[in-house]
């Protein structure tokens, strides 16, 4: 740790972060390794714990310096491990430095109207031709394409196998004239989501990930990767309690001896999920992952959507306005921002994204729990076959 | 932030606790209190306390205790839940000892005294109050039977908050009379107290010892209740994955694998909130009152919710008296209950995090 926070120093002292541009600190900071500690040296990191980098990100965030842009959540929490793990050293070399200092927008190109639960039915095709893939499809709910310089894709390259045997991982440019990238409005009125339409993008081989077949287990690490990154480490009352708990403290108008034993219920359950999240963070910081991560995303689900709820009901006649319908294009997502009625309508989308509560508890069962898995009528039948 | 792991010393104690307890407890002999009250259970005890040790471990060493800390008491009260186990732990070992430690510390040889047999088992104490009482409610003994009293069946102690302060009174010097109660394994009594005893402490220090023991009592029930909670969820995944009907393990079905999904979810919280509290009562956190009043509020509904599960998941065996599920569900409920409903300790909450109606 005190090699790491030498480098803190040393990169703070080159760089002061009142003086340099947030792309130029970025990129030295992504050059001294302590853009991902944890990765290799060369690639942004220092080959360090994982858990270093907690440190490293405070001792940077009381320096003022510039972290790296929320916009580009996908590139740095899913696009960025998956090259590393994955990726080919000439890939790695050519993105994960723009990447990091927010150059380049990184979007992710998975689910499609026929495979959102289902995401391994991807049946966006991709074939080879020469040393050139052509792909044709239609992706959704693909966040940020409107900002996105490049992509992680899921594609499918073999119909003649089983569904998860049949898919391919790639890196496609966002600016490849086949790229038709469409707003999804949401119900709060705005829309962060798009409806992505490829036809005969032209992606070389060279931006294959990982071998043709093995896209899957590549696709899964990736979300892997997404669950691990939500919520460890909050403050009390970090989320949307803690916008309750201000505003009961604050407006005696809001407090009712009718709700109160509700609004200390989210209280536990709030505090107790952020405990459960910070005994993850243990496990984790001494190599034994805990199981409890995939049960996670579900609690926070839940949370999300009976505390703006509450909100709502506490101060009704504030709940019955709304401050905008309009379709606005968000840099990224925020869910704790705008008023009650935004925050409720936006929570809805909580148990959805990212693996519905569904999908999780199936998850739980039979991963974590070891319960027999569902009846599955596509297993083993080739994709050409299976019922769509 | 608190560590809220096991060490590898807490593995070694829950493998010895468990360990022993299989060796001379079964739920046929939980399940006997029930139908025979003074069904001989005492081989649980003298394992737990006199073979094991553990009935010192939160009394200081230079009193003759362990000297562990409220971390190893946890692990415990975790195994004792997962086995329903009929012994005075709790009421002895950790509330009535903590508030004897208490006592001792400031000066009180009687106190000290005492302590020596608690710790190595020859006799135990109960505090002579409602088993539903919490600290900061400043309830005393004003004489008269005072019920329901738990721990106080087979006690040879009895601590006696009285107005003038707090009394050790010997059993024999009081009346404690059995109920039928809710979950045999931890019997209540109506206890009326005869004799003076000997004088511990003034009513201002009575006051803050017993606190410390009510809240030392419900720090530790949060693992005794994860215990319980623990164990319905693993013996119901385990039978629901080998239960067939309709020509399929029942734990195949979405309607059955996703309550348990969800009460796996809890259980994972509340042992985040169990080793929350254990760490803050073993630490002396400024934070304990809200880590104890969160942690009950969670884990007594938990523990509860699980006990429930796995009777309805259980189908008709769940609702027999033959299957020991009951035994838990009857724990649960009353541990839910005892040293503070969770609506109550979510009333305590309110006032420590300002949040007041």
């Amino acid at each position: 740790m005190t090699d790491l926070t030498e480098a803190v120093r040393r990169l703070l002292a080159e760089h002061p972060p009142g003086g340099s541009d947030p792309t130029a600190f970025l990129g030295a900071r992504f050059d001294a390794g302590l853009a991902w500690v944890h990765f290799p040296v060369g690639l942004g990191g220092l080959a360090a714990p994982r858990d270093a980098q907690t440190e490293v990100d405070r001792l940077l965030a009381e320096a003022g310096a510039p972290g790296p842009d929320p916009a580009n959540a996908i590139g740095l929490g899913m696009a960025a491990p998956t090259l590393v793990a994955h990726g080919s050293p000439e890939q790695q070399q050519r993105y994960l430095r723009r990447l990091f200092t927010g150059e380049e927008i990184w979007c992710q190109l998975f689910s499609e109207p026929g495979a959102g639960s289902d995401l391994a039915a991807v049946a966006t095709r991709a074939v080879l031709d020469g040393d050139t893939w052509s792909v044709t499809g239609q992706k959704v709910w693909t966040s940020g394409a409107h900002n996105a310089r490049r992509a992680i894709l899921l594609a499918r390259t073999d119909v003649d196998v089983p569904k998860h045997a049949g898919l391919t991982y790639f890196v496609v440019d966002m600016t490849d004239p086949g790229v038709d990238v469409r707003p999804l409005r949401q119900i709060t009125g705005e829309a962060e989501f798009n409806e992505v339409f490829l036809t005969d993008v032209r992606v070389p081989d060279t931006d294959r990930v990982a071998a043709v077949g093995h896209g899957w287990r590549v696709a899964t690490e990736t979300l892997n990767n997404e669950r691990v990154a939500i919520g460890a480490g909050a403050d009390r009352e970090a989320g949307q309690i803690g916008l309750v708990a201000r505003r009961w403290r604050e407006d005696p108008s809001v407090r009712s001896a009718a709700q109160h034993d509700t609004l200390m219920r989210w209280w536990v359950e709030s505090e107790v999920t952020r405990m459960a999240g910070e005994r993850l963070r243990q496990q984790l910081a001494v190599g034994a992952p805990g199981p409890e991560s995939s049960a996670m995303k579900l609690a926070f689900a839940r949370q999300a959507q009976g505390i703006t709820n509450l909100m709502m009901e506490l101060a009704p006649d504030e709940a019955l306005e709304h401050d905008t319908w309009e379709l606005v294009r968000p840099r990224s997502g925020s869910f704790l921002g705008r008023g009650p009625g935004y925050r409720y309508l936006r929570a809805k989308g909580n148990s959805i994204e990212g693996g519905t509560s569904e999908v999780m508890r199936n998850v739980v069962a039979e991963r974590v729990l070891g319960l027999p898995a569902d009846h599955r009528p596509d297993k083993g039948v080739p994709f050409k076959d299976v019922p769509r | 932030m608190t560590d809220l792991l096991y060490s590898a010393d807490d593995q070694d104690l829950r493998d010895a606790v468990r360990g022993s307890l299989a060796r001379v407890l079964d739920h046929d002999r939980v399940a006997a209190l029930y139908d025979d009250p003074g069904a001989d259970v005492s081989a649980a005890w003298r394992a737990v306390a006199s073979d094991l040790g553990l009935a010192a471990l939160l009394v200081p060493e230079h009193l003759g205790g362990a000297g562990a800390t409220a971390r190893e008491a946890a692990v415990v009260a975790e195994e004792l839940g997962r086995a329903v186990a009929p012994v005075p732990f709790l009421t002895s070992s950790v509330v009535a000892t903590t508030v004897l430690v208490h006592a001792a510390q400031a000066g009180s040889q009687e106190a000290a005294d005492a302590l020596g047999g608690l710790a190595d088992g020859t006799s135990t104490a109960a505090l002579v109050l409602p088993w539903t009482a919490r600290a900061g409610t400043r309830t005393t003994y004003d004489g008269g039977p005072v019920r329901p009293v738990a721990g106080a069946v087979g006690a040879d102690l009895l601590l006696v908050p009285r107005a003038d302060g707090l009394h050790l009174v010997p059993a024999a010097d009081a009346e404690v009379t059995p109920l039928t109660s809710l979950d045999m394994s931890r019997p209540v009594a109506t206890v009326e107290v005869g004799g003076e005893g000997v004088l511990l402490a003034d009513s201002e220090q009575a006051a803050v010892y017993v606190d410390a023991g009510l809240v030392a009592g419900a720090a530790l029930l949060a693992s005794e209740q994860l215990g319980v909670a623990q164990w319905c969820l693993e013996t119901t995944v385990a039978y629901v994955g080998t239960r067939v009907q309709f020509a399929r393990p029942i734990g195949s079905f979405q309607a059955v694998k996703h309550r348990l999904a969800d009460l796996y979810l809890e259980v994972v919280q509340a042992q985040a909130a169990a080793r929350w509290a254990a760490a803050a009562l073993a630490e002396g956190d400024p934070d304990l009152p809200v880590a104890v009043a969160t942690a009950q509020s969670w884990c007594s509904e938990v523990a509860l919710h699980a006990a429930e599960e796995a009777v309805q998941l259980h189908g008709g065996i769940g609702m027999t008296w033959e299957h020991p599920v009951h035994l838990y569900l009857k724990r649960a409920k009353a541990d839910q209950l005892a040293l503070g409903t969770p609506a109550a300790h979510r009333s305590d909450l309110g006032v420590l995090v300002d949040l007041v109606p």
